[in-house]
């Protein structure tokens, strides 16, 4: 418990990785957000919560502009990462995706090499130019995702061979290959079994030194174990932004309150 | 707070919790005023009843640490119900506390009987029990209606309780000086003094309790203290 408020107390006086102001979102006519304003921190873990439709995918979408890729989309706002506003015309992309990588919420390896589904990010981005160097990146990905020991013996062979938490696993060593700042990860561990969860869940501890870590999960007992700052989306609005230990000892809205101890909100 | 939990099976079991603090707070106010009168009248039947009574105080603490445990365990409390929980277990080690203080009071009364009787001292500790009771049940009270107001007004008022038992160690203090037989019963009359005044103290930490549930702090203001023995008067 200590250690934890210690952790939170460091974060909240942290400089901002992400900041987003008076962002909305539509689809369509759908207004599924509604001027969402927040700052994220680096080096840190925070989570999203909120039932389904509230738009937080919606949200962590935006910050590494996937909703780019939905037609009726249109956004509104401003999202900085590093100060620089990531929707700007002179921004790429998928220049822009390296730096903010993404994990989803079903294992989605590539049907490829265990190697090859770690290697993909930095060959398109030329990240190396040596196997040698090629090798030590994928290596040094595997390692960070606690997948290493577990496949160093059978690199070569398909990544949809593993099993469901090490597939996850493999695609968080894919995000982390091309050395991202930030790592969005959206239900992470819905597909997975308890002890491939409790794996993840490390994992994400873990990455928090070096990463900003953005967690969106229907699990609020997750969002309480992994993050340090934690946000409830409701209706398309962010009700309520706070530590996660506020959030979940006293929060101020009586909407999250609701939600997060199991009440008709 | 007012709205049911989608799973109800929680709600019956954060209110059988709390219903058990209320059943173990009625016997901790009989056993208090029981033992005040058993030592008022001198009624060794009475103060027996009080000794054993707290066996039954003791068993519902148990009960409801178990009950708390449970519910930690399965149902992953959060927030209100996270303080909820831990206020029962708080409240119900307070009311433990004033139980085995009852039960000493009681056990003092026996040893008072084969002694010389101290006059006006057992009318001045009634009224001292009398107001340390209505500050628990107020406190219980209080912890029902989720009234931040009346604990405050509980925690306020142990100051008078302070100055109550003050007064009466002014007094004891005059009897031994008067005639050194009174200083036996005088001890143990100083004793039940000394412990009545402890129940008031965990009194206020029930409404501290109230306090902490329904706001999510501690209140952190110091109550003064007005007891003159602690500086030696």
């Amino acid at each position: 418990m200590d250690g934890m408020q210690t952790a939170e107390q460091d974060i909240a006086t942290r400089a901002a990785k992400i900041s987003a102001r008076g962002v909305q979102v539509w689809y369509g006519q759908n207004h599924a957000l509604r001027d969402v304003d927040i700052d994220i921190p680096e080096r840190a873990v925070t989570a999203f919560i909120g039932p389904s439709g509230c738009g937080k995918s919606t949200f962590l979408r935006c910050l590494n502009r996937m909703n780019d890729t939905v037609a009726t989309a249109r956004i509104e706002g401003r999202i900085l990462l590093d100060g620089e506003d990531i929707y700007d015309a002179r921004v790429d992309p998928v220049q822009l995706r390296a730096r903010v990588g993404m994990v989803f919420q079903k294992p989605n390896p590539f049907p490829k090499s265990i190697y090859d589904n770690v290697a993909y990010g930095p060959r398109i981005h030329g990240m190396t130019r040596t196997r040698a160097e090629l090798d030590q990146v994928v290596e040094t990905a595997l390692r960070k995702a606690a997948l290493w020991n577990e496949v160093k013996d059978r690199l070569d062979a398909p990544g949809t061979g593993l099993s469901g938490g090490q597939q996850q696993r493999l695609c968080i060593a894919r995000a982390i290959a091309t050395a991202p700042e930030v790592l969005l990860m959206d239900e992470p561990c819905s597909a997975l079994d308890p002890i491939a969860t409790a794996q993840v869940e490390e994992l994400i501890d873990e990455l928090r030194d070096q990463f900003s870590v953005v967690i969106v999960t229907h699990s609020m007992q997750q969002a309480a174990r992994v993050s340090q700052k934690t946000a409830f989306f409701h209706l398309g609005n962010l009700v309520e932004y706070d530590s996660t230990t506020r959030i979940f000892t006293n929060p101020k809205d009586p909407r999250t309150e609701s939600y997060i101890t199991g009440r008709i909100g | 707070m007012s709205t049911a939990h989608i799973v109800s099976a929680f709600d019956r079991d954060l209110e059988a919790a709390q219903a058990l603090v209320m059943r173990m707070g009625g016997l901790v106010e009989t056993a208090l005023l029981d033992a005040a009168e058993a030592l008022d009248t001198r009624d060794e039947e009475l103060a027996q009843k009080v000794r054993t009574g707290d066996a039954a105080i003791d068993a519902l603490e148990e009960e409801i640490h178990s009950q708390c445990a449970r519910l930690l365990a399965l149902r992953g409390p959060t927030a209100g119900d996270l303080r909820t929980v831990l206020t029962v277990m708080r409240i119900a080690g307070a009311l433990e506390r004033s139980g085995d203080y009852a039960k000493n009071l009681a056990k003092r009364t026996a040893v008072l009987g084969q002694m010389t009787q101290v006059p006006g001292a057992s009318g001045a500790i009634r009224r001292l029990a009398k107001a340390v009771v209505q500050m628990m049940a107020d406190a219980l009270d209080a912890y029902i209606r989720r009234d931040v107001k009346l604990a405050g007004d509980v925690r306020q008022r142990d100051r008078e309780i302070d100055q109550m038992y003050n007064s009466i160690f002014r007094e004891f203090l005059t009897h031994m000086m008067e005639d050194p037989r009174n200083i036996g019963p005088c001890m143990h009359l100083h004793f039940i003094a000394k412990n009545i005044e402890r129940v008031g103290d965990h009194a206020t930490a029930v409404a501290e309790q109230v306090i902490y549930l329904v706001t999510g702090e501690m209140p952190g203001d110091e109550r003064p203290k007005f007891d003159a023995t602690a500086t030696g008067g």
